[in-house]
């Protein structure tokens, strides 16, 4: 009986969001009493011994050229196979995109309950029980498993990365591996920018900014802070921003440590897209914006004036 | 052409949301229901679109629930489609409702099997992957653009940071997201057309649901907005800086 925890790669480096994944599986590890293994497929030139730090006693790693793009199918087989072989009773993914794709299959494979969204450790008072966030983050479930196998996808940016002192043995697995039914022909990566997915800060721009030629203020706030840009959805449908940019409940949720949201009114369907951040700032010039109901600050004012000076004290800040 | 589109009732995007019965059941007193919209704007048009350049092709729609589901299904109808199925049962588990689906796509061989990307009531996105793996077929999650030539399809995918185009035969498995296709109303010839389309009515198969949801709980909400004066932004990098520790 073990935890696995599937460690995303990208380009031969491991994801960030594997990081607080390693934490996440490492305490259930710790709640159980069992052992805390990660799994990564195919070749990175991440020191992964050096992961043991994030309470993981053993990283397998299984090599194959067939790992350089995700097929669900080729790294559910891998996946279910590894958890097989060396015994793991709960398997937790990221709910990323990856983790979209491969961990349902996984569960398929293994006929384990499946709890995707999760957004806190297992409460194992009555059975085996995993909250999840619903209703696009307004409430949550609190979700029974009752197989003996589990997969648990969590939330990005859900759980408190741990570091202690801590070295895991790395061990070369050999599997059979299928080959790839889906041959990837292109790859684009929004290069230059803070992938939103991974932003811990963001700063969002709605119809309030007047048009693209203002966005400007917005993107010298984000660079300011190192933050991803976002935008509301009729910015993007009026492709003032590109599409990858709309948050909300038509487009992507996410959960940084701080939104800035910036000339919108916080309609409910944006909330639903922004509302699991941990802190949010609304900067609007009408005082009774529905957005200051749902925010931790705010500042009544026209965004022209208050954003450039907003960047300012930022840059002070150092 | 044979193409399968998954349907969900979900509530309204307008909706309160509350719970009943000790928190264990939504409350859906004075809720509109709707389409899930991953499953309408996206794969239900998207394929649509595909039929109206292959008119040979079919489209049968799927939804796994109760009776109160079939007016959705009759909505969906009304947008296109051309015989509907509806799996009786109220269990919601996702390996429980892609073992539904999977049922009816085993008996009638689809080329081509378009989910949503999530619900947006659940959220859980693990219908299309449950189901892809339960037909042994490839799966392409949180497609944004699908292109059909012949029996090759060409579809672009988020990932992490971007997107990636792929090829990919047919059969398979898809969940749309945003940009696959764009939202359509419905026309009066629609609307009346959709009323006489086949729906069959059909029991589960068994099998085990593995989960089971014990409770609902909402979000706090915020304890309130501290507001901070337009002539004095440095207070908010303070705050920022000091107290939310975020900066
Ligand atoms: C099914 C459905 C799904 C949807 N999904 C999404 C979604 O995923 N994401 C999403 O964002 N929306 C979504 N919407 C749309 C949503 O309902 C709102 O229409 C939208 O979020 C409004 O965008 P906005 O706030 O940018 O624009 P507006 O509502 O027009 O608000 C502009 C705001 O800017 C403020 N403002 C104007 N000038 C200034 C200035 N100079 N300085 C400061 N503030 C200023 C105004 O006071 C106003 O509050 C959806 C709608 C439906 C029906």
């Amino acid at each position: 009986m073990s935890v696995l925890i599937f460690l995303d790669q990208a380009d031969g480096q491991i994801k960030k969001s594997a990081y607080e994944l390693l934490s996440y599986g490492s305490s259930i590890a710790k709640q159980k009493g069992i052992a805390a293994e990660a799994v990564v497929l195919g070749n990175v030139s991440t020191d992964l011994a050096a992961l043991g730090k994030y309470g993981v006693q053993k990283v397998y790693i299984v090599d194959g050229a067939g790992f350089q793009h995700v097929d669900a199918q080729v790294y559910a087989a891998a996946v279910s196979d590894v958890a097989t072989q060396v015994g793991a009773s709960i398997v937790v993914f990221s709910h990323n995109q990856t983790g979209k794709a491969v961990a349902p299959r996984v569960a398929a494979r293994l006929k384990a309950g499946y709890v995707s969204g999760a957004c806190a450790l297992p409460d194992f008072s009555n059975g085996f029980v995993v909250k999840k966030t619903v209703f696009s983050g307004k409430a949550f479930a609190n979700v029974q498993i009752h197989t003996p196998i589990v997969v648990i996808a969590l939330n990005p940016n859900s759980y408190q990365i741990q570091e202690a002192d801590g070295v895991a043995i790395v061990a070369p697995l050999s599997i059979a591996v299928a080959p790839a039914s889906i041959q990837v022909t292109k790859v684009n990566k929004v290069s230059g920018e803070i992938p939103l997915a991974e932003a811990d800060i963001v700063v969002s721009g709605g119809r309030g900014l007047k048009g693209p030629e203002n966005w400007g203020i917005i993107e010298d706030l984000a660079s300011s802070l190192h933050a991803a840009t976002a935008c509301s959805r009729p910015v993007a449908d009026a492709h003032w921003r590109p599409h990858h940019e709309h948050v909300g409940q038509t487009g992507f949720q996410i959960a940084p440590n701080l939104y800035i949201a910036i000339g919108i009114s916080g309609a409910i369907q944006h909330l639903a897209g922004v509302n699991r951040s941990k802190v949010i700032v609304v900067i609007n010039k009408d005082p009774e914006a529905p957005f200051f109901k749902a925010a931790d600050y705010g500042i009544v004012g026209d965004a022209f004036e208050i954003v450039p000076q907003l960047t300012a004290a930022i840059k002070k800040l150092g | 052409m044979k193409i399968l589109v998954c349907i969900s009732k979900t509530p309204d995007t307008t909706s309160k949301i509350a719970f009943k019965n000790g928190n264990t059941q939504f409350e859906d007193a004075g809720v509109q229901w709707i389409i899930n919209p991953y499953d309408e704007w996206y794969a239900l048009i998207r394929a649509i679109e595909l039929k109206e350049k292959n008119p040979t092709a079919t489209i049968h729609l799927i939804s796994v629930g109760g009776a109160d589901v079939d007016p959705i299904l009759r909505k969906a109808f009304a947008l296109g489609g051309d015989e509907g199925y509806r799996v009786d049962t109220d269990n919601s588990d996702s390996y429980y409702i892609a073992s539904q689906i999977a049922a009816i796509a085993t008996q009638n061989q689809y080329d081509l099997i378009f989910t949503g990307k999530e619900t947006i009531d659940y959220n859980g996105s693990s219908i299309g992957g449950t189901l892809a793996e339960l037909l042994n077929l490839p799966f392409i999650s949180l497609a944004t653009k699908f292109e059909l030539e012949g029996q090759t399809a060409t579809v672009t995918r988020e990932i992490d940071g971007g997107e990636e185009v792929a090829t990919v035969q047919l059969p398979l498995v898809v969940s749309c997201a945003k940009g696959v296709a764009e939202q359509r109303i419905p026309n009066m010839r629609g609307i009346m057309a959709a009323r006489t389309k086949p729906l069959k009515v059909v029991a589960p198969v068994a099998v085990e649901a593995l989960t089971s949801v014990v409770n609902y709980e909402l979000r706090p909400t915020k304890t309130g907005v501290k507001m901070v004066a337009a002539d004095n932004v440095a207070e908010l990098v303070r705050l920022l800086h000091e107290e939310a520790k975020v900066i």
